[in-house]
């Protein structure tokens, strides 16, 4: 039992077979720390999963796994069908370019611009005509609202703008998973909810299929589809958000009081 | 006492080891990177243009003074021992042989190992090698690979700056004792002069660039530990390259006079 809380009221599960992103069993340790421990997750497509929990459980490690930039000790995970974690350098890019990835503090290159940032992967991955380029990347933009700031340079907008502008870049190669990092911390309350209905609006455009982590439990009651609450590394559990407001764990109690 | 002194000294070679170990790790990936495609041409031009073109002033500067302070400190010895002819030799040899080569890597080191250090520290830190990574780019091909081949190429035309504003300014020096034509200075200090006196050490500094570039490419990409790593990492990159460059330049040496006798 690790997916769904024993006394949680039953749902629909996912389908496996057809899940963009199914990750099981998945374990990984930094020296005697086990960070996450038997981790099974599995996101539907178009489906948006918020996983919580608290500070030091292993979410943010979690994506990483995820997208490739650390391995696991054990366990699987398979985006559209395929084992990553075993790929190479190589095998292990052409999946990225199926990902988007929305870093904590939006990681923006700050030796370029606003419109470079966005132009960098399609730079690399395209073959598009410079207007053609151009034009989607302010695109791109547009649909973040950053349209008018292309020459700022990272450093001369605010952390929310610049979140906009991580996710501006992380949508540039139209990416079927997208990973969100924190995407509202640090943030006020208004631009946080800014970020909650950008994410609403790509997924009824885009039918993406998302995984966000956050702090931020009501926040991402606009979003979500699915909940899963990480605890020492542990899925304690996993479902609508009335499923967790069920659940009788006195962990998950606490936590959803915490975070009221 | 003994144990823990013991458990010090061991740990201490571990950590020297795995550096080592961890370096040449660094190596085979830029290598790696280096000989495959994409090529990131015009990020190999930003880089030769801020590692060469935005150190020319101070390598000639430095080449500069090195000229007059031989001329100068020179000038007094060989008038001492008979040999004051021998003045436009000593400097010309002293700056092509050794001087020039030296101190334009350790003020490239100072310059560009600290920037290195210092900019792909921060990237790491903030997560910009992270976003690259996972904008299915390579950071050892377009962060790496471009530094440190850069550094390579520059180098040798940094060093050839270095030597010609030494050999001018060491001739202006010399000419201000004793009044002397530049083209009678040239010809007095390259009489006995063959090419296998000024190629091999002006061409030993690509292997001083290629430690400036790895060591603080390195360096920096494995930082960690927020602001306070990303200056420990710059301060690191300046402090072993240009030990390692003086310990290269011993073996360089040596391999010159085996290999390229005069």
């Amino acid at each position: 039992m690790t997916t769904t809380e024993k006394s949680a009221p039953p749902r629909a599960q996912p389908s496996d077979s057809q899940a963009p992103l199914v990750v099981s069993g998945l374990n990984k340790s930094f020296g005697s720390q086990k960070v996450l421990q038997g981790v099974d997750l599995t996101a539907d497509r178009g489906q948006t999963v918020v996983v919580l929990g608290r500070s030091g459980t292993g979410k943010s490690v979690l994506l990483k796994l995820i997208v490739g930039l650390q391995r696991p000790d054990s366990g699987s995970i398979r985006i559209n069908g395929q084992e990553i974690t075993g790929l190479d350098m190589d095998g292990l890019n052409e999946i990225r370019k199926k990902i988007g990835f929305l870093f904590q503090q939006a990681a923006l290159y700050d030796s370029l611009t606003v419109e470079e940032n966005v132009a960098f992967p399609l730079n690399r991955h395209t073959t598009l005509p410079d207007a053609e380029r151009k034009e989607k990347v302010r695109a791109l933009l547009a649909s973040v609202g950053m349209e008018h700031d292309l020459s700022k340079m990272p450093a001369d907008i605010s952390g929310g703008m610049q979140k906009r502008v991580g996710l501006a870049r992380a949508l540039a190669l139209d990416p079927e998973i997208l990973l969100f990092d924190e995407p509202t911390s640090g943030l006020d309350p208004i631009t946080s909810t800014e970020i909650g209905e950008l994410i609403v609006k790509l997924k009824k455009e885009r039918d993406l299929t998302s995984i966000v982590v956050t702090h931020d439990v009501h926040g991402a009651k606009s979003f979500a589809d699915r909940f899963v609450l990480l605890r020492e590394g542990k899925v304690v559990v996993d479902g609508t958000f009335p499923q967790l407001e069920q659940s009788s764990d006195p962990f998950v109690v606490e936590f959803l009081k915490d975070a009221a | 006492m003994p144990v823990d002194l013991i458990n010090t000294i061991w740990n201490g070679l571990v950590t020297f080891f795995e550096w080592f170990g961890n370096l040449g790790l660094f190596c085979g990936r830029v290598v790696r990177a280096t000989f495959g495609k994409p090529w990131e041409g015009r990020e190999f031009i930003r880089q030769m243009d801020a590692i060469g073109s935005k150190s020319f002033p101070l390598v000639a500067l430095a080449g500069a003074a090195t000229g007059v302070v031989l001329s100068l400190q020179t000038r007094d010895s060989l008038t001492r021992f008979g040999a004051k002819a021998m003045l436009p030799a000593v400097i010309i040899f002293s700056l092509i042989k050794e001087s020039g080569p030296v101190i334009t890597a350790l003020i490239v080191s100072g310059r560009v190992g600290a920037g290195i250090g210092a900019e792909l520290g921060s990237m790491r830190v903030t997560e910009q090698i992270d976003a690259m990574e996972v904008s299915a780019v390579n950071p050892y091909k377009f962060l790496a690979s471009t530094r440190v081949l850069a550094c390579l190429l520059m180098l040798p035309l940094l060093t050839l700056a270095a030597d010609g504003s030494g050999i001018v300014l060491g001739w202006i020096s010399a000419t201000l004792s004793e009044p002397m034509t530049f083209r009678l200075f040239l010809h007095s200090g390259l009489k006995n002069a063959t090419l296998s006196d000024f190629l091999p050490p002006t061409f030993k500094t690509a292997i001083f660039g290629l430690i400036i570039g790895l060591v603080s490419c390195f360096q920096g990409m494995r930082t960690s530990g927020g602001t306070a790593g990303v200056g420990r990492s710059a301060t690191s990159s300046v402090v072993l390259s240009s030990l390692f460059i003086i310990l290269a330049d011993v073996i360089l040496v040596r391999f010159i006079q085996v290999f390229f006798p005069s």
